[in-house]
């Protein structure tokens, strides 16, 4: 069953990660395409954020190899290299579970900190902005550009001058992408991404996602609970139970796997009706 | 008329007074102990070893102040229902408040620079004054610059002195075995105390916030017992003194041919130096605000930003947070060696009792409750303590303890200081403030 | 070897002192993540309460031995009291109303109330050192050793063994405290998960107040103990010893007690030793340094548990 993929932005091979006694991901290989939407399911406590966070270098595997490949033919062994440069120069950039942005700045600062390094380089690491050159204006122009672009995408572009801890909680979700998105990734992995969000939002990120995956020639790796985006909008699925792979394949794929239906809902489709009438019963009786 | 009506038809004042009765009496133990002991007992050194003097008139008057005090709390304060502010201000003049508030607030960074500008000229200022307003200025140069680290970057600095010290140090040294002239030592000063800063911050930026706190307070400390002991280098105890003063550009302050008030055709007077010194810590004060509000619209300064607000999403973007912090490190550092070599050629002499820790906390306490990150709410704040400071210059030994308790009750009125809205650094459509519920105070994360 | 042993015995009883100051910080800032500043200071006033509190009773060593055990008995359960009114008037006041406020804000009124208790002890006091007579005398000789430079003996003293067991039986009734009582038990629940435990009806407030009471209970301990032992205190005293036991209990591992008392017992030895054979003028010094090097190398501490970043 396993998926093959001729040109992945992203490979894992055998990747172990240990914390004390417990064996978070045990084993775990599989590659996401260049330009797929790969998800990665799983019940709960099934090692998909531990999966991420090694993937992005906030952990450092016990065991395994990670890497990047872009389309000049470069490879980066993300396990090797320090949580910033993987954003930085294998242009992996993530979301968080738990929303993460910078809240007593405005939307359009957030965005502005996601171009840190391109602006960086365009101040002469700030001795040429200070004096005001002209290159550095020209460089915070596009970058103000840039930023605008995904406001836009985003229907952010009216609340470009609020703090970000003033916006509701499904405009956080796309500002964090925005946010992301500004760093201008090869692969883009998004840490349930749709938690939180009621269905008309979530319609709109699936439109978000597919735009991206489209127009922006990047990758996307996401975890995901609500089945419809992940059903809806993924090309390839790769579910984890108990840190081991048991299923990778298509989405038609997925649905028919009786080990995914067993380990992930722990019953059975039929089952889960008859226990819902059961229950329907219970509470009219 | 509408409040009228509003305020009469809430619950009136209600003491609850079985409650208060024990709630004082509680408080008349609690104070009994804490100043029955110490107030009213004092050891003195006596004939064959430690004798007592009793002062229980003292002890009991502040007793008794401590209990009334919470008694008048209670009366005023306390009596009304909860959830309801204390002193009713009607809305009307709450708005217009936050409105006149808001326009003052446009025009006072302005207004402030104009007064500093004319400030030696005016006819009611003489020599003291002046003293005070570089003492002052020195302040607002120390707490703008600690403002970058502790306010921007959310790195809480204990050790701040420690620049200070090393910017005096350097200059003193670097004239008296060189004989550089203050020009010289000035980025001198500036250079060597960014790079301790960075040799210092290296291994313990990665620290967490209040550890990052102990280590620099330590760090502080270590530079004060090494000054203290480096007998040779330094002159220890008795510090170094005889640091030449400043000239005007080349142009000594004296009477001869080549004076200041000879070239300019001026009387001799010994308040030029002093004008000279008022203008000069202005400056300097000025560019490190000038530095500091163009750096928070650079690159740079968004990442001392956003690194406040969160680490890990600064790591998620690609910025490395070592890099960020020290670079926040050095700038602070910076600006307090500039202070020092000020400090030097101001003193003429130095000695490690002026780089105690208590002016470390003295800096701090500047800018937190001048609200962190805001820069005219460092000038309230030193106006506001160093002139307190001077207020209670006849009360020697009570205005420590009055600037300690000051700390405390500042604090707990606004824990997130006297200005606290964050300006944006760069707008789309309309520069609106944040809110500083929205601003977070880093965690050192 | 004679002079190393010596210094050993002498590096024990100071890092009990230490050791005792630790407890304070530790169970501080494992229950609500602060360093309680002014807890070198609570230390400070305890010894000076002691100090009074001895003056008054007209102690001198010419009093019996048992008359003045049990005189120190009354000292010491003085100093505790006071201490621990001391310690929890200062988290009433500068501390609780702040809770749940920014984090850099407790600690700036706790730097606030270390100065205003300096400052108040130095005017109702007076600044100068305080000197008191030893009370407790004697003790035993190890081991002697004759040689060229003449007689070198390696003494224990009666006052020496006295603050290694009080520490020792302190520890020891304070471990079972902990693990036992209710008290301990809350203190262990708010230390997890505060809310937690204020919905399962632990009353958060007050285990944090009893909390700074045993940490200033604690401090009085040792405020006496420094105040026989050394024989001169005077109001800033507390700010190197707070800053040493903040050090000692972040070596140990912060929010452990075991690891606060070995902590305390390794910062002793360290400053003693560098006394002995390098320079006494550097010993705080060797002690800061110590701080700087073991949060660089070692942030969890010789007993703590390390920290998984949560993402």
């Amino acid at each position: 069953m396993a998926h093959l993929i001729d040109d992945p932005i992203l490979t894992v091979e055998h990747l172990n990660m240990r914390f004390g006694g417990l064996l978070a991901v045990d084993d775990l290989s599989f590659s996401a395409g260049r330009r797929d939407i790969t998800a990665l399911i799983g019940p709960n406590g099934a090692g998909k954020t531990t999966v991420f966070n090694c993937i992005t270098g906030f952990y450092k595997p016990t065991e395994g190899r990670i890497t990047a490949h872009h389309e000049g033919g470069e490879k980066y062994l993300l396990e090797r290299m320090d949580d910033f440069k993987i954003p930085k120069v294998a242009k992996v950039a993530r979301t968080f579970q738990n929303i993460r942005l910078f809240g007593g700045m405005t939307v359009l600062e957030n965005l502005m900190v996601g171009q840190h390094n391109t602006l960086m380089i365009a101040s002469n690491f700030t001795f040429g902005g200070i004096f005001g050159l002209s290159g550095y204006k020209r460089a915070e122009k596009e970058a103000l550009e840039l930023a605008e672009y995904w406001m836009e995408q985003t229907g952010l572009t009216y609340r470009a001058d609020d703090a970000a801890s003033d916006l509701p909680y499904g405009e956080q979700r796309k500002l964090e992408i925005a946010r992301a998105m500004c760093t201008k990734p090869k692969l883009l992995c998004l840490d349930e991404p749709a938690a939180g969000l009621n269905p008309r939002e979530s319609e709109e990120l699936n439109k978000l996602l597919l735009f991206i995956r489209k127009e922006r020639d990047t990758g996307i790796l996401l975890i995901e609970h609500d089945m419809n985006v992940v059903m809806g909008i993924s090309d390839h699925i790769i579910v984890l139970d108990y840190g081991k792979k048991i299923a990778d394949g298509t989405p038609e794929e997925i649905r028919n796997d009786p080990s995914v239906i067993a380990a992930y809902l722990g019953v059975a489709d039929e089952e889960v009706e008859e226990v819902e009438h059961e229950i329907e019963e219970g509470a009219s009786s | 008329m509408t409040e009228m009506t509003n305020s009469s038809a809430r619950p009136g004042r209600h003491l609850d007074v079985p409650r208060v009765a024990k709630d004082l009496v509680v408080t008349a133990l609690i104070a009994t102990a804490i100043f029955g002991s110490t107030i009213a007992f004092r050891t003195v050194s006596a004939a064959g070893g430690l004798g007592l003097t009793t002062r229980f008139d003292v002890a009991f008057y502040v007793i008794a102040a401590v209990v009334v005090g919470r008694l008048l709390l209670w009366i005023f304060f306390w009596s009304k229902p909860a959830g309801e502010p204390a002193v009713e201000i009607p809305a009307g003049i709450k708005s217009g408040f936050a409105h006149v508030a808001a326009r003052l607030g446009k025009i006072f960074g302005p207004a402030m620079l104009i007064i500093a500008l004319v400030f030696p000229f005016l006819p009611f200022t003489d020599r003291y004054l002046l003293d005070l307003s570089i003492l002052i200025l020195t302040y607002v140069m120390l707490g703008w610059g600690l403002n970058i680290v502790v306010g921007l970057a959310g790195l809480l600095d204990l050790g701040y002195v420690a620049f200070y010290a090393i910017g005096a140090y350097s200059y003193a040294l670097l004239a008296q075995y060189f004989g550089f002239s203050f020009w010289m030592c000035l980025p001198l000063a500036g250079i060597l105390a960014a790079f301790w800063g960075i040799i210092l911050g290296f291994p313990v930026l990665r620290l967490r916030g209040d550890y990052l706190a102990i280590v620099t307070l330590a760090f502080g400390e270590i530079i004060r017992v090494v000054l203290l002991n480096w007998y040779k280098f330094t002159g220890g105890p008795d510090g170094l003194s005889g640091i030449p003063r400043p000239s005007f550009f080349g142009i000594p302050f004296n009477r001869g041919e080549d004076g200041f008030a000879e070239i300019f055709g001026l009387e001799y007077s010994s308040i030029h130096r002093i004008v000279f010194m008022y203008f000069l810590i202005l400056a300097l004060a000025l560019i490190t605000n000038f530095v500091t509000n163009r750096l928070r619209r650079l690159p740079i300064g968004r990442a001392w930003e956003a690194l406040r607000e969160d680490e890990i999403a600064c790591r998620s973007l690609g910025l490395n947070t070592t890099s960020v912090k020290l670079t926040a490190f050095a700038t602070g550092g910076m600006f307090a060696g500039f202070a020092g070599s000020f400090f030097a050629t101001r003193q003429g002499f130095i000695s490690p009792e002026s780089f105690t820790f208590i002016e470390s906390a003295l800096i701090l306490a500047i800018v937190v409750l001048g609200g962190m990150g805001s820069q005219v709410g460092v000038v309230i704040a030193s106006i506001v303590m160093i002139g307190g400071f001077e207020v209670f210059r006849e009360a020697e030994q009570y205005r420590m303890l009055i600037f300690g308790l000051a700390m405390v009750v500042i604090m707990i009125w606004r824990p997130r200081g006297l200005i606290s809205t964050r300006i944006p650094s760069i707008f789309l459509k309309e520069k609106k403030a944040v809110s500083a519920d929205m601003v977070s105070q880093g965690e050192g994360h | 070897m004679e002079y190393f042993l010596q210094q050993l015995i002498n590096g024990i009883t100071l890092g009990s002192i230490y050791g005792l100051i630790a407890i304070g910080y530790t169970m501080v800032y494992g229950i609500i993540g602060m360093i309680n500043f002014a807890h070198g200071d609570i230390f400070m006033v305890s010894s000076f309460i002691a100090l009074i509190v001895i003056t008054a009773l007209g102690l001198t060593v010419s009093t019996g031995l048992g008359l003045t055990i049990l005189a120190l008995i009354l000292v010491l359960v003085t100093a505790m009291v006071i201490a621990s009114v001391f310690g929890w008037t200062t988290e009433r006041m500068a501390y609780r109303p702040l809770r749940g406020s920014f984090r850099l804000a407790p600690l700036i009124t706790a730097i606030g109330i270390s100065i205003v208790l300096q400052n108040y002890i130095q005017i109702t006091q007076g600044a100068r050192v305080k000197p008191l007579q030893p009370l407790i005398e004697g003790g035993y000789t190890l081991m002697t050793r004759v040689d060229a430079n003449g007689e070198f003996a390696v003494r224990l003293s009666n006052m020496q063994i006295l603050i290694i067991a009080i520490t020792v039986i302190l520890m020891i009734v304070f471990s079972l405290m902990i693990a036992k009582t209710s008290l301990g038990r809350a203190q262990r629940a708010c230390e997890q998960d505060r809310k937690m435990a204020s919905l399962l009806g632990i009353n958060v407030d007050r285990t944090i107040s009893m909390t700074f009471v045993m940490g200033a209970a604690l401090a009085a301990v040792a405020g006496l103990m420094f105040l026989l032992y050394y024989g001169v205190i005077d109001f800033f005293i507390g700010f190197v010893a707070g800053v040493k036991a903040f050090t000692a209990a972040v070596l140990g591992g912060i929010g452990s007690l075991p690891g606060a008392m070995l902590g305390g017992l390794v910062i002793g030895l360290i400053e003693t030793f560098w006394s002995a054979y390098f320079s006494i003028e550097y010993k705080d010094v060797a002690a800061f340094s110590m701080l700087a090097i073991v949060l660089i190398f070692l942030p969890q501490g010789l007993l703590g548990k390390p920290e998984v970043e949560k993402v």
